[in-house]
């Protein structure tokens, strides 16, 4: 089927997620689209597969403007999405998540399904047990499932928003030939991701969006160096410096192992000095954020060694690395890091170490008080944390870590905030350097990653790079680590 | 907020009015006249000093019931074992009671041995619920759901089995103890001012617990985001565990007061509904444990005003629950029409 997105408008709030976006694919191809977290590309693939509705802007499904409702309206109209994060139900059968969604009848076709099933799981060379359940599967064989059952709905049209996080590398291999064979059956495929390999290898053309602008289209043989600027912009100077950070070693980790469903991390070894800052650079879920739980103490390793200022805490749990002065930052700050319905006052408290039965609560408020001054923080000691803002929640959290800290763990430190508020908080976070504490955080801002670190991890799908000196790097050379290029080089030490 | 105070107010009143008016319709329909059974469960609690006797004996297992209830809600757990709790510790103290009566052992000093017993014995009932939930993953509605049944099995075995009275068991419960046994209570009545003395005692700790202390701070921490609590270094399950653990033990007192002062014996369904009239009143009051008094004693005052419903209007005395639980139901409905209604606003 042809596509055709026209000056597609979608605004939430004061972002401009998509920017009058056009855009035209002819059936029979496997359309790439390209750009980092947040430009937009979910986004406009969830208005092509009736998500969410455009503020403006038409679809053209072969010649003809529709308009499209709900993701059942989508695939009435032939297009079919399969989300980053499978949405089957697993407590049920491969073959009960196959019937969902078919209309018509109360008392599903189970005998015609289960054929169908058979036929299309050979088409694709899929081998899918339809008894089993759904919570046995890998992600792959959960995508393998998706695209049966899209198939049998009718999709003509399929989205694939970022397939390749979380699966092995022989499914991928077995999700390409799908998609190959697809296209050949002339199905428009619309394949979006951010790992610049993927893409290359895969897609007969490219579109890339950056801040909701669709910047440029490519067709093969495609330029990395081209894509990676259309991606991340023109590099831009990253400023003054701050020297690294030459105390004391505070961490060390020896052959770090660490492994959850989705990915594992092979043997990190890192030595992290007072006061030093290591930016976690990386597509979200390529491993950062289960490496910094992992130093945390909040997941345990596999295999490995973490030495805190000479104590081993291999093995330990949360509750002995936070004796040991280490802290950490969760990204989602209403679900993990604060406590809505809490005051300010309240959570100062529970912050410090209790002393004795009963809470002094002037004592607490003139704490807060004094906290929310130093962090300016635009509330009261009063306020409950879910009245605050965003950045002021952020400020917030800051001002609750305890005073003497050997290693400060942040997941996006500044996401979602203004640069004003960024800057207030990285100076903050420059304070505590000053005062001996070690720095690890992850941000998807390869800017802030440049500027704020000494030195850079770069993770990719669970492989890690040695640190390298932010110094010598450039938004280019890690937006091509962070996509996937350049790891050769880099493991003949040709790299930076 | 002065503005919001105001709304509050005007919601919980409309609750309240509505919960009046839909009685009042329950009552046109079934024939009997509104304003007359209105003015006879006033009477029938506040007429007499008899009454007034009866409402404050139901007052007190009702406070502590509640008072369990909150620390269990504080820790965001719905503790519906409550009823069963309160059973276990009825059984526990009439197990020492029996166990001890004729003994060489001073009988006041049985009285206190047996009521520590029910405590123990609600806070064990209470801690499979936990452990339930905190190591076993089934959620602590269905664990209390099923311990309450087990509770009530394990009654009726015992009075009908191993304590039965002499002769033949019987749901009148087991044979009563002596009368020193019993809890000292006002002349010719059955109220014991040691047991309202108790429950005041336990409902105004749990209000300090709450209010004033690192402990109850720490426990709606955990009920409000156990995430965030634990990433604040707060011990989040045995935070839970503990809450489980004295509200079994507040119920479990509660069972014990039942037995020691007012029933003086085990029976069937000694936990009388209390467990989910604490829950109901803990609602009620939004877990202010500041208003679990009063609140607790218009429901006590309620359950006694409507017992001689039946014999003047044959109306079941249930229409006091009737009337709770639509109260209950249309304040929360309220609470959530007020939220609605202060986002817009």
């Amino acid at each position: 089927m042809n596509v055709e997105l026209k000056n597609i408008h979608k605004t939430f709030g004061k972002v401009h997620a998509n920017v009058g976006i056009n855009l035209a694919i002819p059936a029979g191809t496997i359309q790439g689209l390209l750009g980092e977290n947040g430009a937009g590309k979910s986004t406009l693939m969830k208005i092509l597969s009736g998500f969410i509705r455009a503020d403006q802007g038409e679809i053209i499904l072969d010649g003809h403007p529709v308009v499209i409702h709900s993701p059942a309206d989508a695939i009435r109209h032939g297009v079919g999405m399969l989300h980053q994060d499978p949405l089957d139900i697993p407590p049920l059968r491969v073959i009960d998540n196959f019937i969902l969604g078919r209309e018509g009848g109360l008392l599903p076709g189970q005998v015609e399904a289960g054929r169908d099933f058979k036929r299309l799981a050979e088409q694709f060379s899929f081998s899918l047990d339809p008894e089993a359940y759904v919570d046995s599967l890998t992600v792959g064989e959960r995508q393998q499932l998706e695209i049966l059952r899209l198939i049998w709905l009718g999709a003509r049209v399929l989205i694939f928003d970022e397939p390749t996080t979380g699966i092995s590398a022989s499914q991928k291999e077995k999700l390409f030939a799908a998609l190959r064979l697809l296209a050949e059956q002339g199905k428009t495929v619309l394949f979006v991701s951010h790992k610049l390999e993927d893409v290359e290898g895969l897609c007969h053309r490219v579109a890339v969006l950056r801040s909701g602008v669709l910047v440029g289209e490519a067709k093969p043989p495609y330029i990395t160096r081209q894509l990676v600027e259309m991606m991340f912009g023109k590099a831009i100077s990253v400023g003054e410096r701050n020297p690294t950070g030459a105390g004391e070693v505070t961490l060390s980790l020896r052959n770090l192992t660490v492994e959850d469903y989705r990915l594992k991390i092979q043997a990190v070894s890192l030595e992290l000095h007072g006061g030093e800052v290591i930016g976690l650079a990386g597509m979200e879920g390529s491993g950062q954020g289960l490496f910094l739980r992992a130093v945390s103490g909040l997941v345990r390793a596999v295999d490995g060694q973490i030495d805190l200022s000479g104590h081993d805490l291999t093995g330990r749990n949360y509750q002995a690395f936070k004796k040991r002065g280490v802290a950490f930052l969760p990204a989602a700050r209403l679900e993990e890091g604060l406590i809505p319905g809490l005051t300010l006052t309240e959570h100062v408290i529970l912050a410090e170490e209790p002393e004795g039965f009963f809470i002094n609560w002037e004592k607490g408020r003139q704490l807060a008080q004094s906290r929310i001054t130093d962090f300016n923080v635009k509330g009261t000691p009063a306020s409950t944390v879910e009245s605050l803002s965003g950045g002021n929640q952020q400020r917030a959290l800051l001002a609750l870590l305890r005073a003497p800290l050997n290693l400060l763990l942040l997941e996006h430190p500044t996401r979602g905030l203004d640069i004003e508020s960024t800057i207030y908080i990285w100076s903050k976070l420059k304070e505590r350097c000053q005062q001996g504490t070690s720095i690890l955080f992850m941000s998807s801002d390869l800017e802030e990653i440049l500027h704020y670190s000494d030195r850079v991890l770069v993770f990719f799908s669970g492989r890690v790079t040695p640190p390298l000196k932010a110094a010598s790097l450039t938004t280019e050379k890690l937006g091509e680590l962070i996509g996937g290029s350049g790891w050769t080089e880099l493991a003949s030490g040709k790299g930076a | 907020m002065k503005k919001n105070l105001w709304t509050n107010i005007g919601f919980q009143v409309g609750a309240l009015v509505l919960a009046l008016l839909i009685a009042t319709l329950i009552l046109v329909a079934v024939g009997a006249p509104p304003f007359k059974t209105y003015a006879s469960i006033i009477s029938g609690a506040f007429g007499s000093t008899n009454n007034i006797e009866e409402v404050l004996i139901t007052w007190s297992p009702l406070l502590l019931t509640t008072a369990g209830v909150l620390i269990t809600f504080s820790a965001g757990l719905w503790n519906i074992g409550v009823e069963g709790q309160m059973t276990l510790g009825a059984i526990f103290t009439t197990w020492i009671l029996r166990l001890l009566q004729g003994s060489s052992v001073p009988p006041a000093l049985i009285i206190v041995l047996g009521i520590l017993a029910g405590m123990i014995g609600g806070a064990l009932w209470a801690s499979l619920a936990g452990a339930l939930k905190t190591f076993g993953g089934v959620n602590e509605i269905f664990g209390g759901l099923g311990l309450n049944f087990v509770s009530t099995a394990l009654t009726i075995y015992l009075v009908f089995g191993p304590w039965k009275r002499p002769g033949v068991g019987s749901m009148s419960g087991t044979q009563p103890f002596d009368q020193a046994l019993w809890l000292p209570t006002l002349p010719k009545t059955e109220l014991s001012l040691w047991a309202l003395g108790i429950s005041v005692l336990v409902i105004a700790v749990v209000y300090i617990l709450l209010r004033g202390t690192h402990i109850g701070l720490r426990l709606k921490a955990v009920g409000k985001n156990p995430k965030a609590a634990f990433l604040m270094g707060v011990p989040t399950w045995q935070y839970s565990m503990f809450a489980f653990l004295l509200c079994g033990a507040f119920a479990g007192l509660s069972g014990a007061i039942q037995v020691t002062s007012v029933y003086h014996r085990l029976l069937p369904n000694i936990s009388n509904g209390y467990g989910f009239l604490g829950l109901l009143v803990a609602m009620l009051i939004n877990y202010q444990a500041i208003w679990a008094a009063p609140i607790a004693f218009f429901f006590a005052a309620l359950n006694i005003g409507s017992v001689q419903l039946q014999i003047i209007y044959k109306l079941d005395s249930s229409f006091a629950g009737v009337f709770q639980d639509l109260l209950v139901l249309l304040v929360l409905i309220g609470e959530g029409a007020r939220q609605r209604f202060l986002r817009k606003g």
